[in-house]
């Protein structure tokens, strides 16, 4: 079953993921932005009326389903240990869609904690080497 | 906060269902349709992603954060144990840094 990856397969299947988490931050904007239609504490039922008819929420778990269809093809050639953690890149376009997008503040500890988060995925991706 | 760690551990499941899926897959559609490690990754994933929006809702960003870098924690101890993917200084130091960096995202502004 584990058939070695090439290099150029693996460098795709960090570019998929990467593509992921650009879909993920945008999934989730879409969905902050339709959450509220959803009443203060909805039932499952009336959660799954509100994702079939508010388009903002159709939308964003379309992406979702999107970016799990990505994440598999590029489990194909990718080792999950190297692979899975590079999906902490949304919460760092999700922090700068915040800032930009719904003018939430930026502060010094989020601008660390991005190139933190910046910095531990480049370290995994060396690390998976072979 | 328990809502985000269930989820942080079922979606670490739903990933390795999904990396046996992905091994499993051939070109033709009958190989995606009777892949049962796909639909138990799909539903594993889907049903995390429902307890995080629910823990998320509920609790403070300085808890829920770390606790989603917990997850990929998981993820790589099952990498070790059922696809015998090594455990590398540079896995652990990136996730070390990953579980930093969402801690301080999490902070108070």
């Amino acid at each position: 079953m584990l058939v070695p990856a090439t290099t150029a397969q693996r460098r795709f299947s960090i570019f998929l993921v990467f593509c992921c988490t650009l879909i993920n931050a945008g999934a989730q904007v879409l969905i902050k932005t339709g959450a509220g239609h959803l009443g203060a504490h909805p039932s499952l039922f009336s959660t799954g009326i509100a994702i079939l008819t508010t388009p903002q929420l159709f939308f964003g778990y379309s992406l979702y389903a999107l970016s799990m269809v990505l994440l598999v093809v590029a489990l194909r050639h990718g080792e999950l240990s190297a692979i899975y953690p590079v999906i902490a890149l949304t919460f760092v376009w999700v922090t700068i869609l915040s800032a930009t997008v719904f003018g939430e503040a930026m502060s010094a500890a989020k601008l660390g904690g991005i190139a933190m988060i910046v910095a531990g995925v480049a370290t995994l991706g060396r690390g998976s080497g072979k | 906060m328990l809502f985000v760690f269930a989820a942080g551990f079922i979606g670490s499941f739903g990933a390795a269902f999904l990396k046996a899926a992905a091994g499993r897959l051939r070109g033709n559609f009958a190989s995606v349709l009777t892949n049962w490690h796909l639909g138990a990754g799909i539903i594993l994933y889907g049903l995390s992603s429902v307890f995080f929006v629910r823990g998320m809702a509920a609790g403070e960003l300085s808890v829920l954060y770390p606790m989603v870098a917990l997850g990929y924690m998981w993820t790589i101890l099952w990498s070790r144990l059922f696809f015998g993917e090594p455990l590398t200084w540079g896995k652990l130091g990136g996730l070390a840094l990953i579980f930093g960096g969402l801690a301080m995202l999490g902070l108070r502004a």
